[in-house]
């Protein structure tokens, strides 16, 4: 019966298609009634990773274990580089744990419209959903590979701050950060097929702009720059959730939300303006 | 009759010339600092060519027709269903639709490999458009027509060919939208399938859905339109009855007189080059004496090493009705290297009746799985007309074909 009154709704609905470039409401409604195919495929996408079980939480956490480990021998043991009294391998992990969650999604989803050209090329649905439904894929790592941090923990009897609850928040920017990164890329990435090879240059160079490594209070008078970088705050913050070994700086953290909100806006608008072409030269 | 879509001047153009769109980030970074003003005045690029696909079209459509689109390759059929279902936008002009609309341009949009035959058809349901409670509703409707009941739970990586495409159709094949978009979905699988989606489509139309169907195949047009629309250069050139429509395609598309050649393309993999049809080994010519052999005579260019290449040719009647498909799948090498070739087709007399026909030939690989057959040139060549100058025939046969078989009449004691 309901089934039948949204069927009558829809025979009524008129659509329109003339030129047109940008953002609109009718955007949103449009996205919300394609909200199914969003679910189904970041599920698509999460399954078909995981599909070889093994394979698929291994590499989630290998990534980072692997880093972790060699970051841990040259940068903790060898270079000596402080990491605020925490072992220095917690604290590299609980790093690049959020690292690697904002470094693959933005990887993955920079390629999903490609990835994706026979849909884009034969259907239509929002063009959105598919760099926005690809990384989720990456929260779904980052939990697996959270794990470990978890069983860490544990071995050096390093104690869980109660503010860990509050580590959704940071995912949520981080995420947002990501989309907002990958929406950007993945629109540039059909019309200029070398942006395969910046990518990875690009986090390559801004790990080290990153208090990943190390704390950012060894940055001294340079302070500003780590500013500069949203990923910084967000770092800082998840580090200090989860060890609670010292205050939240808020600044810095204020800094990077605002970032993030202007990074997604910005790859959104470009995203819109551009959608238009996908199908074209794809 | 209530109207249900509605096009006003649609345009669609594409820049060839200039710079093309695809590019490396390189070139761009290094064209701005080569010439810095070109950017900023990219808008009065004289040499910018455009192609336009679609050269103001308008129409209207009432609910209930099955509306054929015809006309040669590039005469914008496909970029216009590709704007009605919003692929791609249109560059001027307007069109409204009533209802809910799918496409169904290719068969399995979005099948994954490793996932199983469930998911897929969930995920296949959902990129056409279906929500998950209809795909629910629908479920096992879809699993019977497909027939893969037992391997619902293996990877369609797994399934034949066969398998993979009855599945992909029968997914389609249970949209319920009001407005239908088709385009030559029916020519993949074999004949048997074929017939059994021409069936599907077939009650789909029956049902008062309102469905836009593009091929090239104009039997399969006559069978299911009610009305057809003839595009030409982006134009619409005729708009009514189907049998006239066809009439109309393939006289005005098909005036060459028993010859046609092909400027080169090297962007494509293979390309019919020439083409001739000619009584044994005369001049070619638009009309053919039946009671000598007629020969068709095929030149090809390969420009990449391809392997399992076919050629064909098809005669079809100007009803549309397919007299004779002919390959060379039987004596084709596994690989084709590049260079030039040529194919001869010769009938023998007395094979096809006097009537008029038109010629098509192509190119295609049938890819593994079956699914799309990749096609690398097709040329809708020429009409000819074939008579009988001897008129050995012409007082008692009227069918398709012309051999001469009497009747043997005896008096019976």
């Amino acid at each position: 019966m309901d089934l039948n009154n949204g069927a009558n709704n829809e025979s009524k609905r008129i659509t329109v298609i003339k030129p047109k470039a940008g953002l609109s409401l009718t955007d949103l409604t449009e996205l919300w009634r394609y909200r199914e195919l969003f679910y189904i495929l970041a599920a698509r996408d999460i399954k078909v990773r995981y599909k070889q079980t093994v394979f698929g939480s291994l590499w989630a956490i290998a990534q980072p274990l692997l880093t972790m480990a060699i970051f841990s021998f040259f940068f903790g043991k060898l270079a000596q580089i402080p990491s605020e009294g925490i072992p220095y391998p917690i604290f590299s992990y609980s790093g690049l744990l959020l690292w690697m969650f904002f470094n693959n999604a933005v990887n993955i989803a920079s390629s999903s419209l490609l990835n994706d050209a026979r849909l884009i090329s034969k259907v239509y649905f929002p063009r959105l959903i598919l760099p926005i439904a690809t990384t989720f894929v990456s929260i779904v790592d980052y939990f697996v590979a959270g794990s470990i941090l978890i069983l860490m923990m544990f071995f050096y009897k390093v104690t869980f701050h109660p503010m860990i609850l509050l580590v959704p928040i940071i995912l949520f920017f981080t995420w947002m950060l990501s989309a907002g990164l990958s929406l950007f890329f993945s629109a540039l990435y059909i019309r200029y097929r070398d942006i395969k090879y910046v990518i990875p240059f690009f986090f390559q160079l801004l790990i080290f702009m990153t208090p990943v490594i190390y704390p950012i209070s060894v940055s001294g008078r340079f302070k500003w720059l780590l500013q500069l970088n949203p990923m910084s705050g967000l770092i800082e913050a998840h580090r200090v959730l989860i060890l609670g070994n010292y205050p939240i700086d808020w600044r810095i953290l204020l800094i990077s939300i605002v970032f993030t909100i202007i990074i997604f806006i910005s790859g959104l608008l470009y995203f819109k303006r551009v959608e238009r072409y996908f199908a074209d030269i794809i | 009759m209530k109207t249900v879509i509605e096009a006003r001047n649609l345009y669609k153009s594409y820049d060839i010339g200039g710079k093309v769109k695809i590019g490396v980030l390189r070139d761009t970074i290094i064209d701005t600092f080569k010439y810095p003003y070109r950017l900023l005045f990219k808008k009065f690029n004289k040499d910018k060519i455009t192609y336009k696909a679609l050269n103001g079209i308008s129409f209207k459509v009432n609910q209930g027709e099955v509306l054929g689109l015809i006309g040669k390759n590039g005469a914008g059929k496909s970029t216009l269903l590709k704007v009605l279902s919003k692929i791609t936008e249109p560059s001027g002009g307007e069109v409204r639709l009533r209802g809910r609309v799918s496409s169904l341009i290719e068969v399995g949009t979005g099948f994954h490999l490793e996932l199983t035959g469930r998911e897929n058809i969930y995920l296949n349901g959902a990129i056409l458009g279906m929500r998950k409670k209809e795909i629910e509703l629908k479920f096992d409707q879809i699993v019977e027509f497909s027939g893969i009941k037992n391997y619902l739970d293996v990877p369609v990586k797994r399934y034949s060919s066969g398998m993979y495409v009855r599945l992909a159709f029968a997914v389609a094949a249970h949209l319920d939208t009001d407005i239908l978009l088709v385009d030559e979905v029916l020519s993949v699988g074999d004949a048997d399938f074929q017939q059994k989606s021409l069936g599907k489509v077939k009650d789909i139309a029956e049902s008062g859905r309102t469905i836009i169907f593009v091929s090239h195949n104009m039997g399969v047009i006559s069978q299911l339109c009610t009305r057809c629309i003839v595009l030409s250069k982006g134009k619409i050139i005729f708009d009514g009855k189907t049998n006239e429509a066809i009439a109309n395609y393939l006289s005005k598309e098909y005036e060459y007189f028993g010859s046609r050649i092909v400027k080169k393309d090297n962007k494509k993999i293979m390309q019919i080059r020439k083409v001739t049809i000619s009584n044994s080994n005369k001049t070619p010519s638009g009309v053919l004496n039946i009671s000598e052999p007629i020969k068709i005579n095929i030149v090809f260019d390969v420009n990449k090493v391809v392997s399992g290449s076919v050629i064909y040719a098809n005669i079809n009647s100007v009803e549309g009705v397919l007299i004779l498909k002919s390959t060379d799948s039987l004596n084709i090498p596994k690989t084709r290297y590049k260079g030039k070739y040529r194919s001869v087709l010769e009938l023998p007399p007395y094979l096809i009746n006097s009537g008029k026909y038109f010629l098509s030939l192509g190119c295609e690989v049938p890819q593994k799985n079956n699914i799309k057959v990749e096609e690398f040139d097709h040329l809708d060549a020429f009409q000819f007309e074939c008579v009988d100058k001897s008129k050995a025939i012409d007082e008692y046969g009227s069918g398709i074909i012309a051999p001469i078989y009497q009747l043997n009449t005896q008096k019976l004691k």
